[in-house]
């Protein structure tokens, strides 16, 4: 089975480039006419926001720059389009430019060996970005899109109808959780219906961590950490089997999906909801008018004056190796041009903003929702904010969600599932290769 | 040169000697570079990659290192168990109710022809669409099943989410869209057994259950032998229906081989999952080779 997905995936990523060829060798050869004209090839994952945001970037550019033209090719999401991006870097045969995610899935694809540095644009960027885009020293990227939070979204006409304040430690959530049972609302939303979001708790937690044991992702990847044996790191597993425990948890909570989630909470049949902040667009789309009502805070910690928010640095945007001459000068100035305030100001008109930007100089609107006012409250206070461990460690198993899945279900106790994930992600770093393991 | 066409012509197989073909055997060349392209050189090398960790770029060799993590797996051992589990159950159902269908069907019912074609229906559709429709109807919640059971007054469980049922729920929706395939197989074997046996039995005053306990059970013997293979293979490499239906869960509670071998590769894992595929190639012969060696000798004493 293996084999024959390689070989389907070397087949479509064959017929992908051998597309993108004829089409651009159309392209050139009409501008070559035109004198000084040059044609990009950008690819981006099919996701309806963000080929959007890539087209909209790509005529916002060429109004700027008449005689670049920037030409927006589609690949699929998920394990499918990362084999597609490998396969084409690998063979050379990479587009012009290219989105991809940053972090520990951009460090995957050799950098020094298949990317182009952009140190240019440092001055430019956000510095938790740098670190998810950067590698020995230098950066590859620039962000396409805006950062997003792993915190918990509340109703706040629900907290407020029982005089609720925001927890900023474990134990003042679980307080707000008897109370909001008491009210006969669901205190914690949980929909294991899609299994990554039952992950949260755990991935949303990680700036607790780091506050509890600064370095904890270094000697994490180093082999010397281990969730198991760190309490501040095994409390997000902890955490989720008290939820589930105390009852506090929706009745639907093992078939329900995202959409359920996030409707439950929109209508205050649930008062909070662990899940990423970006989710929060599909909320609004799917019940208008609840842009004031629902608010965002971090994971609560031990500690009232560590807590704070753990944050998911943007996409970025690329330049291959294979990219040069006239294409790589007009691949940089487009670069240049989305690590801009009038960058930004394009994406924010494709789509609305749900987090904020990575590029220096760029502002929200004061029209964008309550939650993603919260979440630049943390972002500005120094301190307040972390990013997510998977910016900072190649190291993530991937049966993380069936464990949390297990705790949440009180099918595993959170002791248990540290262990066992501690043993899922040493397959991780042996396939990485990397050192200690 | 002359002799031997006249030895061909003499008899068409010659009981000493092997005959010789009349084409050049260069003509099998085609076949064998396909059957050796596409089939052995992918089994050979996949035994090799199996010994390494590999990605698109570069492979190196470790040993029996995969192996090894394979069997550590803690979702492998509990889904050894469930593989096995599954393809007996799924395949013991599959024999029952297909034999009990076959006799009622080949008896003088009213709309025969009809409800034939209505048993065999189910494998005609696609697996994942039967496993999407599934479990639609048996959600917890608003699931078809359930809201029915609560009409007369039955709170029924989450079939597909709560642990202990998942994989039986599974495996009776293998068997419902299955069991078509294992009746059609028994019809086919009763229909072939002579009218003559049940016209002596009639002489003799056999009851009905006579008739089908001697007549119809040994008889179809070679029917049984063949649902009981095809069905024990079909559920021990078993892996779309319960991917599309529960995709191993909640948890690990409906993980089988197939699907913690997907898992392997869907996160990058190749040199893992390549050795899990040839785990589970050794399993499904160590199970069905001396299982078929057997049923044909059984066969042969008939």
């Amino acid at each position: 089975m293996t084999r024959r997905h390689l070989a389907l995936a070397v087949l479509s990523a064959a017929t992908l480039a051998l597309g993108a060829c004829s089409a651009g060798d159309l392209g050139s050869s009409d501008d070559e006419s035109g004198g000084g004209k040059v044609t990009l090839s950008f690819l981006t994952d099919n996701q309806p926001e963000t080929v959007k945001m890539a087209e909209g970037l790509a005529k916002d550019f060429t109004a700027k720059n008449p005689d670049i033209t920037v030409n927006v090719e589609t690949r699929p999401q998920g394990t499918e389009g990362d084999n597609i991006v490998k396969t084409r870097l690998s063979t050379g045969d990479m587009t012009d430019m290219f989105m991809y995610n940053s972090g520990s899935l951009m460090q995957a694809l050799a950098p020094q060996k298949n990317l182009a540095p952009v140190d240019d644009f440092a001055g430019q960027l956000d510095e938790n970005f740098k670190k998810a885009v950067g590698s020995d020293g230098k950066i590859y990227g620039v962000p396409f899109g805006n950062y997003m939070a792993g915190a918990i979204l509340y109703n706040k006409e629900v907290y407020d109808k029982n005089g609720l304040t925001v927890p900023t430690t474990w134990d003042e959530f679980q307080a707000n959780n008897a109370k909001l049972k008491a009210a006969g609302v669901d205190p914690v939303i949980q929909t294991y219906g899609e299994t990554w979001t039952s992950q949260l708790f755990i991935l949303g937690d990680y700036h607790n961590v780091e506050a509890a044991s600064p370095g904890w992702a270094d000697q994490y990847t180093k082999n010397q950490a281990k969730y198991a044996t760190t309490p501040a790191a095994k409390a997000g597993f902890d955490h989720l089997q008290q939820v589930h425990d105390a009852g506090y948890v929706n009745k639907d909570f093992a078939s329900a999906k995202l959409t359920d989630g996030l409707n439950k909470l929109a209508k205050g049949q649930g008062a909070q909801y662990p899940i990423l902040s970006a989710m929060v667009s599909q909320l609004i789309a799917d019940n208008p008018g609840s842009e004031n009502k629902i608010g965002l805070f971090a994971i609560p910690g031990t500690d009232t004056a560590k807590n704070g928010l753990t944050v998911w640095a943007p996409n970025g945007l690329y330049i291959p190796s294979s990219t040069s001459g006239d294409k790589l000068a007009a691949a940089k100035k487009f670069l240049g041009f989305v690590a801009s305030p009038d960058g930004c100001a394009s994406m924010g008109k494709s789509t609305t903003p749900t987090g904020p930007y990575a590029v220096t100089g760029c502002k929200l609107p004061d029209s964008v929702p309550q939650a993603v006012k919260d979440m630049q409250t943390y972002i500005d206070k120094q301190g307040a904010s972390s990013l997510a461990l998977e910016f900072l460690s190649p190291v993530k198993g991937p049966a993380l969600e069936q464990i949390c899945v297990e705790v949440g279900s009180g099918i595993r106790k959170a002791d248990a599932a540290a262990k066992l994930y501690d043993e899922d992600v040493k397959k991780q770093a042996q396939q990485l290769g990397l050192e200690g393991w | 040169m002359e002799a031997r066409p006249r030895t061909s012509v003499a008899g068409p197989a010659p009981a000493a000697g092997r005959k010789k073909s009349p084409y050049p055997s260069w003509f099998y060349l085609p076949a064998a570079i396909v059957y050796a392209v596409l089939f052995l050189v992918p089994t050979v090398t996949s035994f090799y990659f199996s010994l390494t960790r590999w990605s698109i770029f570069d492979s190196q060799f470790i040993g029996f290192d995969n192996y090894v993590t394979f069997f550590r797996e803690p979702a492998l051992v509990s889904g050894l168990w469930h593989t096995v589990l599954y393809a007996v159950i799924t395949s013991g159902l599959k024999v029952l109710l297909g034999l009990g269908l076959a006799v009622l069907l080949t008896s003088q019912i009213i709309g025969r022809g009809y409800l034939r074609s209505v048993v065999f229906f189910p494998v005609l559709v696609s697996t994942i669409g039967v496993g999407l429709t599934f479990t639609i109807l048996l959600d917890p919640e608003e699931g078809l099943v359930n809201e029915s059971l609560a009409l007369i007054g039955v709170q029924g469980p989450g079939w597909l989410t709560d642990p202990s049922f998942a994989l039986m729920s599974v495996a009776l929706v293998d068997v419902w869209k299955g069991v078509g395939l294992a009746t059609l197989i028994y019809i086919a074997g009763i229909v072939s057994i002579p009218q003559e046996y049940f016209e002596a039995a009639r002489v003799d005053g056999a009851t009905a259950w006579q008739n089908f306990v001697k007549i119809v059970l040994p008889l179809a013997r070679p029917a049984t032998f063949t649902v009981i293979l095809l069905s024990l293979i079909g559920g021990l490499r078993s892996f779309d229906l319960i991917w599309a239906m529960t995709r191993g869960g909640p948890g690990f509670t409906s993980d089988v081989i197939a699907s913690v071998i997907y898992k392997q590769y869907q996160a990058g894992f190749y040199g893992l999952s390549t050795a899990g595929n040839v785990v589970l190639f050794l399993l499904v012969t160590a199970i069905i080779f001396p299982l078929s060696r057997y049923l044909n000798s059984k066969e042969v004493d008939l």
